[in-house]
């Protein structure tokens, strides 16, 4: 479980996030859904302690994040696996080593079981043949599955994904958001993930928060989306005349 | 306030250095990576390193004889001089400063890319500290090749010398042998391979810190590594002055 009590976050004298408040339970996805530049990034930057919130405090499991000591931080960080908007993958390493590499770095078992779990990971995203590829050669959907793989490896009680299926084709977003769905209830992770794609929303969104203008605006599940009365919502979530004449089609089917 | 940003910066670099001077979470990543800068920094150094001492080696015989020699001064003053203009600045203080163009801006810009790609970022939300594990094996990579540079230079500039003689006729062999062997200082050669241990861990920090630290985009990394390069470079000029007067 993490949550945010009176967030902060200003970059000089622009104030980007203003009192965010939110709780995320373990075994959701919950999404995080506001207009690019609406302050997402910063806002998961903040709870993963890559930015420092200006006020405001981020418990995990009731352990406050800026309170720690170096050492706490990076024990905690070992309970984390993070999906970054451009992969992140390092470039250096094949892709079986990019997944092994935390496993390297903090792991006891021997190489072989290491091998063995970065490939149970990397078969769990359908990349079983690519393991000696490297970053460079890899399509952008394939990097942000061999990320997920990545940040799973270490069996990671939190998970954070930004826009994990940006600039990816709907087909292969909504394999990688069924696979996140799945890896949460799976291992009872506590998921949370950076999005402004509506099929998401609507197919994994079991906790949604909608960040306006630095605030969090509204908080709901998939099924209230469509029922919310929140103009500003409702303009953001239904933008395209595809999506409003779905809304009235789901709406109609609810009624019947 | 431009001595206020000095300080800032200087305080930086140190924090970042305090960051990275401690023990490496896994023995065997940083080995892996210690092996790894050590063909980096090093070995693929090794061919500039031979090319341009050869040629100044070359050069400085062929001016010291021609230029500067005549009939009152001894014929061995030729090869006595090019051994510790070698010596004593070529192959320490100036072989650095061409190195901290090609490996400067090779630091500078690896991590700049790392560090704007994300990859930093990943690095420490595994709880990795990224400083130590990038930097430290960079640092100690070039303190560690940069003996063996020092005296491949020192030996590529008399291979050089001696081509002047052998091919160019430029002076007889004896004479230059004669000259490379009078009054030989062993003082002279570790005072090259002490000064190049400084000058490798400013190239290697310096480069570091700056690329560690770029935000925002390719142009910042691009600035980035043009900032090592003249920022080690002017750190090498200045203490060399200061080393050079220490240790004579
Ligand atoms: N390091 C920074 N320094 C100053 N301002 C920043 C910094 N990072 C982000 N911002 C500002 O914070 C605001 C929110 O940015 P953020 O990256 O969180 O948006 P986002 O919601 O993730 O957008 P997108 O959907 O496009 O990724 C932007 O106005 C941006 O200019
Ligand atoms: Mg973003």
């Amino acid at each position: 479980m993490i949550e945010i009590k009176q967030l902060h976050k200003s970059f000089g004298t622009k104030q980007v996030l203003k009192d965010i408040n939110a709780v995320f339970s373990s075994g959701t996805t919950n999404l995080i859904i506001g207009q690019s530049g609406s302050g997402k990034t910063v806002l998961m930057k903040c709870l993963v302690g890559l930015f420092n919130p200006t006020s405001g405090e981020v418990f995990y499991d009731e352990r406050g994040l800026t309170t720690m000591t170096r050492q706490q931080q990076s024990a905690l960080r070992r309970e984390m696996g993070m999906i970054f908007q451009s992969a992140a993958l390092f470039d250096s390493l094949s892709v079986l080593e990019n997944v092994m590499f935390p496993l390297d770095m903090f792991s006891n078992e021997s190489v072989a079981r290491r091998k063995q779990r970065a490939r149970f990971c990397l078969d769990r995203v359908n990349l079983g043949d690519a393991e000696n590829k490297f970053p460079g050669e890899l399509s952008g959907g394939m990097q942000k599955r061999v990320a997920i793989a990545r940040a799973i490896a270490m069996n990671p009680k939190y998970l954070f994904c930004d826009e994990p299926n940006s600039g990816l084709d709907p087909k292969t977003s909504l394999v990688i958001d069924q696979l996140i769905s799945e890896i949460t209830k799976e291992f009872n992770t506590t998921t949370i993930i950076n999005t402004h794609d509506m099929n998401s929303v609507m197919s994994i969104g079991q906790h949604i928060l909608y960040i306006h203008e630095g605030r969090n605006h509204w908080e709901g599940s998939m099924h209230d989306v469509v029922k919310a009365n929140n103009p500003a919502l409702h303009d953001f979530v239904f933008a395209s005349q595809l999506l409003k004449k779905a809304k009235q089609g789901i709406l109609m089917d609810q009624h019947e | 306030m431009l001595i206020t940003q000095y300080l800032f910066t200087i305080g930086k670099y140190l924090l970042l250095m305090k960051r990275t001077f401690s023990r490496p979470e896994r023995m065997r990543m940083f080995f892996k990576q210690y092996v790894r800068e050590l063909y980096a920094l090093g070995v693929d150094s090794i061919g500039i390193v031979l090319l341009i001492s050869f040629f100044i080696g070359a050069v400085i015989c062929i001016q010291i004889k021609l230029n500067i020699q005549s009939a009152w001064m001894p014929l061995w003053v030729s090869g006595y001089t090019t051994r510790e203009i070698m010596l004593l600045e070529f192959s320490s203080s100036i072989m650095c400063l061409i190195l901290s163009g090609k490996v400067g801006s090779n630091i500078a810009s690896e991590l700049g890319t790392m560090r704007t790609s994300q990859q930093i970022d990943a690095l420490e939300i595994m709880g990795v500290n990224s400083a130590s594990y990038l930097i430290l094996p960079k640092v100690l990579g070039l303190i560690t090749m940069i003996p063996l540079l020092v005296v491949f230079s020192t030996f590529s500039g008399i291979i050089g010398a001696y081509a002047t003689a052998y091919i160019g006729g430029i002076l007889t062999p004896a004479d230059l042998t004669a000259g490379l062997q009078h009054d030989f200082t062993p003082w002279f050669f570790w005072m090259g391979i002490i000064k190049s241990i400084f000058f490798a861990f400013i190239i290697s920090s310096v480069s570091s810190f700056y690329g560690y630290t770029v935000e925002g985009g390719s142009v910042e990394v691009g600035k980035a590594s043009t900032n090592a390069v003249v920022a080690s470079s002017m750190l090498i000029l200045f203490s060399d002055l200061f080393l050079t007067n220490l240790l004579s």
